[in-house]
């Protein structure tokens, strides 16, 4: 095995038993990412340089003994957080050029944990997309297989953690970007209750949605992970001042007697039969560890899509109006006045997906339509958080598909927004609930690519995930299988 | 045909918190362009606002001030339009669930005592400034002002003259000012008015075409642009025509209103309520620490004052237009026994000297224990009102207390009946003619023997003991 394909919990090992120095990590990691960056494309910006100053100063820590829960482990950034000094464009050509003078909190919280940052990494341009097509700076290919898209929005960090070019991520997820991506990429990836992880510094989407969480190739690493970047921050006013648990106390604690919710809903027609199958052996594999699978209900599920496809929008909307062109980022030149700089910047700065939504958003919120529209949404949306209250009166957790198919081709889709958005139909309801996901491998198709399981838990119950992801993913014992690139 | 104009006021205060609404930058007038600025007010990518408690706080002493119910739970909207001076593409502000509604408050016309309705006062951040250079063709932007926490306060259509406006504008800002949450300064824009104008054919019910007036930075500017706007659709409407529902701009060198924007160019500004905020709860505990803390307001003052002091009307008013001034007449009443007295001098000699000066009554060099001792010096005779006059006077270039003036310059009034009466013995003397005068019934002599004796003294005699002891001495050989 080289350092790069190693976990985060592997590579902790060896620096504790001075086998290997951060120096060595960060070396392999680079020199993966040289032999196959160039076919997967998953960064938008790599901090080489950076990385191995951070990783030399590491490894001073590490000769001091002051080994902190990511010292010089490499990260992955999604560019859609903030780095200091460092280019994050959230894949638009409107902040091309744009270096924020501020560190996102949970840049600061893994800063402050000792991982090195290895780079930025491509995404759907706003986070808007499901297969990080519509980023700016071109494609990001799965790692399984380079034809098809690694999922989006956070794809690049889902494909960097699948191809070993970094040893774990963090992305961001407002409908799935963080969980569909994963399980097209087969990796671990969690998305945290809304207020757990802090989204100052995340450049905001549909902010009442979006979360940040980690990419791991593990579920041991997901709650290391989780243990660096959870807590309260006082400078988000949607922040939880809550207690954060040890989550690797979660690992082995397995899920004798838990019960497990399967929401009737969820099996819809259109599911890739493989997934069903994939779905069929998860649930009993989770019974032979001692859970029992119940139905449960989720009557609002089909109402979660259109519900998000106005909420999502509308916030888009406003929270991309700041890039006008006026104070950083892309401005049009030859502009006659100041309606013509605003029309030119935002015309050629937005790419067609942020600009089809930042519409539909102002149509939802625009006087006359507000009623019928974003306010509906929001009654909706308050029953869909009331079909899971209802759900964890008759279990611990929910187990769902992750996605609906596989990885699909490149292109297959860009054209077409509506097939595009049924990629989310079983994260969506998440965030708008709030509640905390996480999706593991739990498969392959007959091709070789992915399939995910998700699971679900009640607001802030991480815990639980990590206690049942854990267990399922010893059972399953997919991890000897990597992507060949 | 008579018409009567119907007048709503919208007015934004700034509040006086040291930080701004939403980041930890000073909200300070005056300093270099965008040094007063971070990340937050800047409307970079990926931060966010945290409220600062200091201005739900001075909201609801504003709230409480005019009698406006409190909302036990409020929220933030935001308010979407593009401009260069609005960072965020947005304002932080309050739409449908504003801090407080349904208040009033109360203005004296000549009519006696008329209710102005408020609608409602909210929280909002303030936007920055653009500096437009004439030989440039292009604009400077001066983000200092961005996120500095105002409050808006919306009338209803209550006031029916530009004077009754003009009286409401005065009252609120005498409230801003009273509960010190807002400096009150309209040239420096802390304190700022548009107003809603229509009118309609007296006695009509239904409200006429309205147009909104803005860029009135003064009280007579309000008044005056109101009574333009009244005047220009009056005659609109007395030509036939339709007045049209605009914004219009006071020009102040012009004296006239110009259109601004109309209608169909009105903003749809998508309002909704803000993710990156939650709902404000406001308690019952909240609002009565913040009760027991109120400031006595003027209102309230000014009755107080005319109930017992005995103060008309008129000086009650004056006394009471700011709190300090109000606090100097009270300490000058109460150390001298005087209120009638301590009025006088504080609304004659000491509001003269600091317009004069353009000064403030808090900067004013003559403290009330010295006021209060000098009226004590003429109600027990040591001095005259006149000497008085000139003893004040010094007291305010000097600052000393008037007895150590009095000592200096010897300024003790003559009370000694003897001595007085030896003086006027020899003026009688040296001006037989004139008694002859006075005593052959022309009386305006007396003036004279008063001015002589005077004279003689050099003002420092008693008037009144003057009067008396000529009076028997002339009448009595
Ligand atoms: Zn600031």
């Amino acid at each position: 095995m080289e350092l790069h394909q190693l976990t985060i919990h592997e590579l902790q090992k060896l620096i504790r038993s001075k086998e290997v120095n951060s120096s060595d990590i960060v070396k392999s990691v680079f020199k993966r990412i040289d032999a196959v960056e160039g076919s997967v494309h998953a960064y938008i910006t790599l901090m080489k340089e950076h990385a191995f100053e951070e990783a030399a100063k590491a490894d001073r820590c590490i000769r001091e003994g002051n080994i902190r829960a990511l010292t010089g482990i490499p990260v992955a950034l999604k560019d859609i957080v903030c780095t200091k000094g460092f280019l994050t464009t959230c894949g638009s050509r409107i902040l091309h050029n744009f270096i924020p003078p501020y560190d996102a909190t949970v840049v600061e919280k893994l800063k402050e944990a000792g991982a090195v940052f290895t780079g930025k990494t491509n995404m759907d341009e706003f986070a808007m997309g499901s297969s990080t097509e519509t980023s700016y700076f071109g494609i990001t290919k799965n790692p399984w297989a380079l034809d098809r898209i690694p999922g989006g929005s956070s794809g690049g960090s889902a494909a960097a953690v699948a191809a070993d070019l970094c040893i774990a991520s963090i992305g961001s997820d407002t409908g799935g970007s963080i969980r569909q991506p994963a399980a097209l990429c087969g990796v671990v990836g969690m998305k945290p209750t809304y207020g757990r992880v802090s989204r100052y510094g995340l450049i905001a989407f549909a902010s009442s949605l979006d979360q940040i969480g980690p990419f791991t190739k593990d579920v041991e690493d997901c709650a290391i992970m989780m243990n660096v970047i959870a807590g309260h921050d006082p400078r988000e006013s949607t922040s939880v001042p809550l207690d954060v648990p040890d989550y690797t106390a979660f690992l082995s604690r397995g899920i004798d007697g838990f019960k497990v919710g399967i929401p009737k809903e969820y099996f819809i027609e259109g599911i890739d039969p493989e997934i069903t199958e994939a779905m069929r052996g998860a649930m009993k594999a989770i019974e032979g560890l001692g859970a029992t699978c119940v139905e449960i209900s989720l009557p609002h599920t089909e109402y979660c899509l259109a519900v998000y496809y106005i909420i999502a929008p509308a916030e888009a909307s406003s929270n991309l109006a700041r890039y006008d062109g006026v104070k950083y980022g892309f401005r049009a030149d030859d502009c006659k006045d100041l309606l013509d700089m605003y029309k030119k910047t935002r015309s050629a700065g937005f790419g067609a997906e942020v600009k089809r939504r930042i519409m539909i958003g102002t149509y939802a919120l625009s006087s006359g339509y507000y009623d019928a529209y974003y306010k509906k949404a929001s009654q909706v949306r308050a029953l869909i958080k009331r079909d899971f209250e209802e759900a964890w009166k008759h279990c611990d957790v929910i187990l769902t598909p992750t996605t609906p198919t596989p990885a699909f081709k490149i292109g297959e889709k860009i054209d077409d927004p509506l097939q595009m958005y049924l990629s989310d139909i079983f994260t969506i309801s998440t965030n708008l609930a709030g509640i905390p996901g996480i999706s593991v491998p739990c498969g392959f198709t007959r091709q070789g690519l992915p399939i995910g399981a998700q699971f679900l838990a009640g607001h802030f119950e991480e815990g639980k995930l990590i206690q049942i992801a854990a267990a399922f993913e010893k059972q399953a014992n997919l991890k000897q299988r990597r992507p060949n690139l | 045909m008579a018409y009567e104009p119907v007048i709503g006021l919208e007015i934004h205060a700034q509040l006086l918190t040291k930080s701004k609404i939403f980041c930890s930058c000073s909200t300070l007038f005056g300093a270099e362009p965008n040094t007063h600025t971070c990340a937050i007010c800047l409307g970079m990518p990926g931060v966010l606002p945290v409220l600062n408690r200091t201005v739900v706080e001075y909201t609801i002493k504003m709230a409480l001030a005019t009698n406006c119910a409190i909302n036990e739970s409020c929220n933030f909207a935001r308010k979407n339009y593009f401009y260069p001076d609005l960072p965020k593409g947005y304002q932080i502000s309050q739409y449908a669930q504003p801090l407080s509604e349904h208040g009033y408050v109360d203005i004296e016309q000549n009519e006696g005592k008329k209710r102005i309705g408020i609608t409602r006062i909210h929280m909002e951040e303030d936007a920055g400034k653009m500096i437009h250079d004439e030989h440039l063709p292009s604009s400077y932007i001066d983000l200092n002002r961005t996120g500095v926490p105002l409050i808006e306060i919306v009338s209803e259509p209550d006031m029916r003259s530009s004077e009754e406006a003009s009286a409401y504008l005065k009252r609120l800002h005498e409230i801003l000012v009273y509960l010190e949450i807002c400096d009150g300064n309209m040239e420096e824009g802390s304190f700022r008015c548009d107003a809603n104008v229509s009118i309609r054919p007296r006695g009509e019910n239904a409200f006429g075409t309205r147009t909104e007036l803005k860029n009135m930075n003064s009280f007579r500017n309000v008044q005056r642009a109101l009574d333009y706007e009244i005047k220009r659709q009056q005659y609109i409407l007395e030509s036939g025509q339709a007045v049209i529902q605009e914004t219009r701009l006071w020009d102040d060198s012009q004296g006239v209103t110009l259109s601004m924007r109309g209608k169909e160019e009105a903003h749809d500004y998508r309002y909704f309520p803000d993710p990156d905020l939650v709902p404000i709860v406001i308690d019952e505990s909240w609002v009565a620490e913040v009760r027991k803390n109120l400031p006595e307001l003027p209102l309230a003052k000014r009755e107080r004052f005319m109930r017992d002091y005995q103060l008309p009307s008129y000086d009650a008013g004056v006394l009471t237009s700011s709190r300090v001034l109000a606090d100097y007449f009270e300490d000058v009443a109460n150390l001298s026994g005087k209120p009638k007295a301590a009025s006088n001098w504080v609304m004659g000699d000491i509001l003269r000297f600091l317009n004069e000066e353009k000064r403030d009554i808090k900067d004013c060099p003559i403290l009330p224990q010295s006021l209060a001792e000098m009226i004590q010096l003429i109600e027990n005779g040591t001095i005259s009102g006149k000497m008085a006059k000139d003893i004040i006077e010094e007291m305010y270039r000097t600052g000393k207390p008037p007895t150590t003036i009095i000592e200096e310059k010897g300024m003790v009034q003559i009370t000694d009946e003897a001595a007085l009466a030896k003086t006027i013995a020899e003026i009688l003397a040296a001006n037989t003619a004139q008694v002859e005068q006075y005593r052959g019934g022309k009386e305006k002599v007396f003036g004279y023997f008063v001015g002589q004796v005077m004279k003689a003294t050099k003002g420092k005699a008693n008037p009144q003991l003057i009067n008396d002891l000529l009076k028997k001495m002339l009448t009595a050989s």
